[in-house]
């Protein structure tokens, strides 16, 4: 009931990637659960002050598609951002929560994120790209919550 | 429907919203306090048996009406 701890690693970077974690994360928090979230490589995206997350169909042969489409033009310039508008439009008509809501809900629930150093360097990041109240660490931060964590999950 | 003390309209909100205004609304309520729940989510049902299971609120009626679904959840 309560006493419990979610540790999550969030590795993508793409608008539907990002809804695990924060969803998980927030409904953990919200059942009594202290939860930490890992952002590491792409995952540092969910960090970032501005989110500006997109959805691609290429390499990603499940997504449902309005019209079938031959991939070769799934790879126009503009495909990416039409069909991030659409998926943003298809979440908001079916009442699904955006990512800056969710990550939100996180904050005040007092879900604990934590930015992996080693990526933030690889990637020329700076502290002043990301939200505030983030910690900074490596895997052996990461284990000291997990390794007390009940639950452990890999997105 | 048996009386409750406060009301959230969750309707047309996609899991995992519905739990989430849940959690808030019981946060401000009193031990004992009902909040009565509206919802579209057909998640939702199975949801708030799981919240109320966790959490230890009790989940006092759970029903569907005029298609939605009704909640009363008692702060515990």
């Amino acid at each position: 009931m309560s006493g419990k701890k979610l540790a999550i690693i969030a590795t993508k970077g793409s608008l539907d990637w990002a809804y695990p974690p924060l969803i998980l994360g927030s409904t953990a928090a919200a059942l009594g659960y202290e939860v930490e979230i890992f952002c590491t490589f792409y995952g540092l995206q969910l960090l970032r002050k501005k989110m500006d997350l997109k959805v691609t169909s290429l390499g990603n042969p499940g997504m449902p598609m309005p019209v079938p489409m031959p991939v070769l033009l799934q790879a126009l310039p503009g495909m990416q951002s039409m069909m991030t508008m659409m998926m943003k439009q298809k979440m908001k008509s079916k009442g699904v929560a955006s990512l800056e809501e969710l990550r939100e809900l996180c904050i005040e629930a007092e879900v604990k994120l934590v930015a992996c150093q080693m990526t933030v360097d690889l990637f020329d990041f700076d502290t002043s790209d990301f939200i505030d109240g983030i910690e900074y660490g490596g895997a052996a931060t990461f284990f000291e919550f997990a390794g007390e964590s009940d639950i452990t999950l890999f997105v | 429907m048996a009386d409750f003390d406060q009301e959230l309209d969750a309707s047309g909100l996609n899991c995992p919203l519905p739990i989430l205004r849940a959690k808030k609304a019981l946060t401000a309520l009193n031990e004992g306090q009902v909040l009565h729940i509206i919802a579209t989510d057909p998640g939702a049902v199975k949801d708030f048996e799981a919240f109320a299971k966790q959490t230890g609120n009790e989940l006092v009626e759970s029903r569907e009406e005029g298609g939605k679904f009704h909640f009363l959840m008692k702060k515990h």
